[in-house]
């Protein structure tokens, strides 16, 4: 026994250059990942500093003034913040007690010839182009319903686009809550009902607290995609900045001024060119620190359960 | 429990008003002009949505040419090759998942700056689908890891008990097995790059185009930039152009997801 193992060694015999210009192909595959985000930063970042040597950053982050195309123009981001905030509210206002209630029914509630009926209906609508979204706010919501409630509303106005990105985030919350509530031990659920708990009171009081990092997680990534949302904005809220918090009257979003002032053939050099980066570093660092945080918490989350 | 059902509901009825909606406000104009015919700012009457749609189908090959094999390979290398746990992978991870939530008009800003302007590829089908490729990436690296991690590891050890190498195992045993779930995933994938609109805004995409792309440095438009033109146009026959034009995408988008699920129920596999 010992003369063989004489001679015969476990450790590779020659180097396998191959297998190692294979690999270094798929992990330079897996490094675009990061040139696409060091691409975003340094293209929003160099336009964003010389945007800010011509308009003081100070006056960008307090200025309550966005008139980038008159002649000597001012460039006070508040205005469009704060469009963004409203539609963003009535969004969420939306989203979170539908998305919330849905996750619930689906994961404690529902028996399974439901949910299989229900769940790829939320993944279609889930599936929506926004552009349809956003035809459907102006055109449907807007001119058929709204202005029957409110006649005072404008044809553009935040309230539509608001409502209509709500339920447009509701597959995302729903689906990412159920996901964090069906990785509540079963365990938890058995000791409830063995204690004399109704299935209400099992959902709300053991579930629910058991996965609120999960469904945190899932608010904030809604919260992030409502305030990156474009088409619908664009199309339903209309674009005049203006600083207001009636919901009736049409805003413009961060997200909407990129769209309508990229969409114009802007000289490179301008400064309303710069504008656009300027602003989407402001929509990009904002989105950045959501989505940190929300995938922050799922891992906590996770490791709690495994 | 009801108050529940009903949130779940108020979701699904919204999705069909809103089919309804759209199908009854295009039907008059949903016949074979759409197909054969260019749009037109004079003539709504007769105008069609031709070249939206051989606008979507270059850019769209484009994509899915640069966006699997890229995907594909990142995957491979994150599941079966990078140290699990390491410093560099969890990096990489966090920053896929960033990706995937990061704001569409932004990688619209990337295109503008980096493929239009810094690489001067200007207005063309090249740079909305490198932008696209990029978009869709991180979906397409999650949806892929997930299906080769659905592969036995006994596949793999037996594999390598009979001498092949890393590589070999990879390519010959996990990656076949992985296809059906890297198909279902690449396909949703897709289908959310086609009703993508707010990027392409950026990258010139807006300009009334009567012809079809001849080539990736061509001009392009394609549907939902289409239906967005005709939703700014305050015109009635515009808007049942739009709802008519909105109709075929969602056909298309409905057609994909289909195939998908199919796949998906196809090739159901219990290991």
């Amino acid at each position: 026994m010992s003369e063989t193992a004489e001679g015969l060694s476990l450790r590779q015999s020659r180097p396998r250059y191959g297998e190692k210009i294979i690999r270094s192909i798929l992990a330079l595959a897996a490094f675009v990942s990061i040139f696409t985000t060091f691409g975003i930063v340094v293209s929003l970042l160099i336009p964003s500093i010389e945007f800010f040597l011509e308009v003081p950053i100070t006056d960008f982050l307090f200025g309550t003034v966005w008139t980038p195309l008159f002649k000597n123009g001012e460039f006070g981001v508040i205005p469009l913040l704060s469009g963004t905030i409203v539609i963003t509210l009535i969004a969420i206002a939306v989203a979170i007690p539908l998305g919330l209630g849905a996750s619930i029914y689906l994961s404690e509630y529902a028996s399974d010839r439901v949910r299989k009926v229900l769940k790829p209906t939320l993944e279609v609508l889930a599936g929506i182009p926004t552009v349809v979204f956003g035809f459907f706010a102006l055109e449907f919501l807007t001119q058929a319903i709204l202005i029957k409630i409110f006649p005072e509303i404008e044809v553009f106005n935040a309230l539509s686009a608001g409502l209509i990105m709500g339920v447009m985030i509701i597959p995302t919350i729903a689906s990412l809550s159920e996901d964090a509530m069906a990785a509540v031990p079963s365990g938890l659920r058995d000791g409830a009902y063995a204690l004399g708990s109704s299935k209400r009171q099992t959902a709300m009081k053991v579930v629910m607290p058991a996965a609120l990092s999960g469904i945190v997680a899932a608010f904030v990534l809604g919260i992030s995609r409502a305030i990156g949302e474009t088409m619908i904005v664009t199309i339903a809220a209309g674009l005049q900045p203006q600083l207001s918090f009636n919901p009736l009257m049409g805003m413009q979003t961060m997200t909407s001024y990129i769209a309508a002032a990229g969409s114009g053939d802007l000289a490179t050099g301008s400064i309303e060119y710069k504008s656009i980066f300027a602003v989407g570093m402001l929509l990009f660092l904002l989105t950045f620190i959501m989505n940190i945080f929300s995938i922050r918490l799922v891992r906590r989350f996770r490791q709690a359960y495994q | 429990m009801w108050l529940l059902f009903v949130s779940l509901a108020i979701g699904v009825f919204t999705l069909v008003v809103l089919l309804t909606y759209v199908t009854i406000k295009g039907w008059p104009r949903l016949d074979i002009r759409l197909f054969t015919n260019m749009p037109s700012v004079r003539d709504p009457e007769n105008a069609g949505a031709q070249s939206a749609i051989t606008g979507t189908l270059w850019v769209i090959s484009f994509t899915a040419l640069v966006a699997l094999p890229t995907g594909v390979m990142a995957a491979l290398y994150l599941e079966e090759f990078a140290r699990p746990n390491s410093r560099s992978q969890r990096f990489i991870e966090v920053n896929i998942q960033n990706l995937a939530a990061v704001p569409s008009i932004v990688y619209g800003i990337l295109g503008l700056a980096v493929f239009a302007r810094a690489l001067a590829l200007g207005q063309s089908v090249i740079t909305a689908a490198l932008t696209l490729a990029l978009l869709v990436l991180p979906v397409i690296i999650i949806s892929t890891r997930e299906a080769l991690r659905a592969v036995p590891r006994n596949i793999r050890d037996g594999s390598l008990a009979l001498g092949a190498t890393e590589w070999q195992t990879a390519y010959r045993q996990t990656l076949p097995a992985a296809i059906p779930g890297i198909a279902t995933g690449t396909i949703l994938a897709l289908s959310r790059a086609i009703g993508e609109a707010a990027p392409l805004l950026l990258l010139g995409a807006v300009s009334f185009i009567t012809f079809n792309p001849d080539g990736v440095l061509s001009d392009y438009t394609t549907l939902p930039i289409q239906i967005f033109n005709w939703t700014k146009d305050s015109r009635e026959e515009f808007q049942v152009l739009a709802a008519a034009t909105i109709v075929v995408l969602l056909l298309i988008l409905l057609a994909m997801n289909f195939v998908a699920i199919w796949i998906r129920n196809k090739t159901q596999k219990r290991w």
